[in-house]
């Protein structure tokens, strides 16, 4: 069963509660996804035990053979290629966009010279490992980098069917996020009690429900706030799964990178317990 | 014209709250939220809407099943596993590439644009906002990024205001970068938590990859005094101008819960806090 853990607004507890949840459950394998800022790695401390370099591939123009004709240009759709007039070899110049090609292939099957090749660019990295029984990937996505979705892939094709699976999601709603918790069993939503958590919970319940992905919601820092984004899930028939009261302990424990399951062992129970209930409403109890 | 974003890498740890701060301090300006897969200035702004624009993104395969032979082309050549069985493409993956309409032997796919979310210029007390909404599990933020963005300068331009104040998003992809290009100054909001050091670093370094000058202020530093001496000891270390501090107090969730900036709630402490992060800004 593959589980994502997402939010629309970032920094309302995603990563505590993935990191927890795994923790609780012990043999799982757990992605961290959110490859703009992994920070499940900080919790965990895996022992990582395998590096990769990911590349996604982007056009490399061999202008002995270019004539100009500038078809790549045309049926580039991202308009990650110019070409700059001439004729012969080496009378223009054709100019390659990396940070804008989706790597699509479409000008090098369509460059009627056979004048174009595709090379690897690298765009970051996966990095993968064990704690305890629990198995570790997360992707770091280079500096500068604008497009995580291929990386984000890279890290899902690691996962192993045979076990319970847990995606921590980018925060959002758009490409990043959507290329996370597609294929999940269930995504358990996490948000807090307040109105920018309120209006993102609302986005991100639109965004799961047209990607036909079972849903709940999880409460962290329960008690700020205020009580509208109950009477909102209460109104929608969104189950609220579990509750995590405002700590200071807990916020403190987060600060120095310990997970509150190893300060307050107590909690590893209701983590099982979220988890039960998680196969109970997703049904596959 | 001087155009400052807020930024943080992490989520959560207040930037908006920061930025709403700033539309209400001295200085003649326009503000955007180009935080627009969870855009939430609004909800301190109140803007009255005076125009909305759509925003189309890109485009999408589109098969016509009456010309259809099944004949497999399209999936086979599509890199994003946007192709189907049926076949029918799946538009969360389809980026709009058109390779599949190129190919496609009997010319049974076209290409339709995709209105993909929608921009507004409003009226707020503290002066133009220009802000998204995308639409639902659509992609392509970055380039609405860069529209609002393109609206709000020249509003800028025209009505000779100060400022660009612009909320960005969290992160350091597509979003961010398109939120940071050409800024004059980038302030990093982060948190006293190892998480928000790390992520702070990152989106650090993606400012300086694009060579824009940053700030750092630490929110709710007493959470854990010690972290946040780590990250100004971070700062100086590398050269980063540190910003200053803001308090943690409950009521700046309460004055949230209110719709109102923390200016505005009359909380003195952060209020003067966040008030001298401003004059440091735009010294
Ligand atoms: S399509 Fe090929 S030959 Fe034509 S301009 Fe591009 S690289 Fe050169
Ligand atoms: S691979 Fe696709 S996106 Fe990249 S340059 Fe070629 S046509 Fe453009
Ligand atoms: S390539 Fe065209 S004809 Fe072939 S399966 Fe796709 S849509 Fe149908
Ligand atoms: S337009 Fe490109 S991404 Fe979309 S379905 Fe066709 S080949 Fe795939």
């Amino acid at each position: 069963m593959i589980i994502s853990v997402a939010s629309g607004k970032g920094g309302t507890g995603k990563t505590t509660i993935a990191v927890n949840l795994a923790l609780s459950l012990g043999d799982v394998q757990f992605l961290d996804c959110d490859v703009e800022e992994p920070n499940a790695h900080i919790f965990l401390k895996p022992r990582l035990t395998d590096e990769r370099r990911i590349f996604v591939p982007v056009p490399e123009i061999d202008e002995s053979k270019c004539t100009y004709c500038g078809k790549c240009r045309e049926v580039c759709a991202f308009n990650a290629i110019a070409v700059l007039g001439g004729t012969g070899p080496g009378g223009g110049s054709v100019l390659v966009f990396p940070h804008l090609c989706h790597g699509c292939g479409a000008c090098s099957i369509f460059c009627p010279e056979k004048a174009i090749k595709e090379i690897g660019r690298e765009i970051g990295m996966v990095e993968s490992g064990i704690r305890d029984g629990m198995g570790f990937v997360h992707g770091r996505l280079n500096v500068g980098e604008a497009m995580s979705p291929p990386l984000i892939r890279k890290v899902k094709e690691r996962a192993d069917s045979a076990r319970t699976v847990i995606i921590d999601a980018p925060p959002g709603i758009s490409c990043p996020v959507i290329t996370a918790v597609e294929g999940s069993d269930f995504c358990l939503l996490v948000t807090e009690p307040t109105p920018f958590g309120l209006n993102d919970l609302v986005l991100a319940a639109g965004m799961l429900r047209e990607l036909k992905i079972p849903f709940a919601v999880a409460v962290n820092r329960d008690g700020i706030g205020d009580g509208k984004v109950d009477d909102y899930c209460a109104g929608e028939k969104i189950p609220i799964l579990m509750r995590i009261p405002f700590s200071k302990e807990i916020a403190g424990a987060y600060s120095r990178g310990e997970p509150a399951v190893s300060l307050f062992p107590e909690l590893a129970g209701q983590f099982r317990d979220l988890f039960s209930r998680i196969r109970t409403v997703s049904g596959s109890s | 014209m001087k155009k400052i974003a807020v930024v943080s890498g992490k989520g959560g740890t207040g930037k908006t709250v920061v930025a709403a701060s700033f539309a209400a301090l001295p200085g003649s300006k326009v503000m955007v939220d180009c935080d627009v897969d969870a855009a939430d200035l609004h909800l301190l702004l109140h803007p009255e809407v005076k125009e909305r624009h759509e925003f189309r993104g890109g485009s999408t395969a589109v098969i016509d099943r009456g010309l259809c032979r099944q004949c497999g082309k399209c999936s086979a050549v599509c890199r994003f596993k946007a192709v189907k069985s049926g076949p029918r493409v799946e538009r969360f993956f389809c980026e709009g590439c058109g390779l599949c309409a190129r190919l496609c032997p009997y010319g049974a796919i076209s290409m339709g644009e995709t209105v993909s979310g929608e921009w507004f210029v409003s009226d707020t007390r503290r002066g133009p906002f220009v802000h998204a909404r995308l639409g639902v599990a659509q992609g392509n933020s970055g380039r609405l990024v860069a529209q609002i963005r393109r609206a709000a300068e020249r509003i800028a331009a025209e009505e000779k205001l100060e400022y660009v104040v612009i909320d960005g998003p969290p992160g350091i992809g597509c979003p961010v970068i398109a939120s940071l290009s050409g800024v004059d100054c980038a302030l990093v909001v982060t948190e006293p938590t190892l998480s928000g050091l790390h992520d702070a670093r990152r989106v650090m370094e993606t400012a300086a990859h694009f060579a824009i000058p940053v700030k750092l202020a630490v929110n709710k530093y007493d959470l854990n005094p010690e972290m946040s001496g780590e990250i100004e000891d971070f700062c100086r270390e590398n050269g980063i101008q540190f910003a200053g501090r803001i308090s943690f107090d409950p009521a700046v969730v309460e004055a949230l819960s209110a719709g109102q900036t923390i200016i505005d709630s009359g909380n003195r402490t952060v209020g003067d806090e966040i008030r001298k992060i401003w004059e440091l800004l735009i010294r």
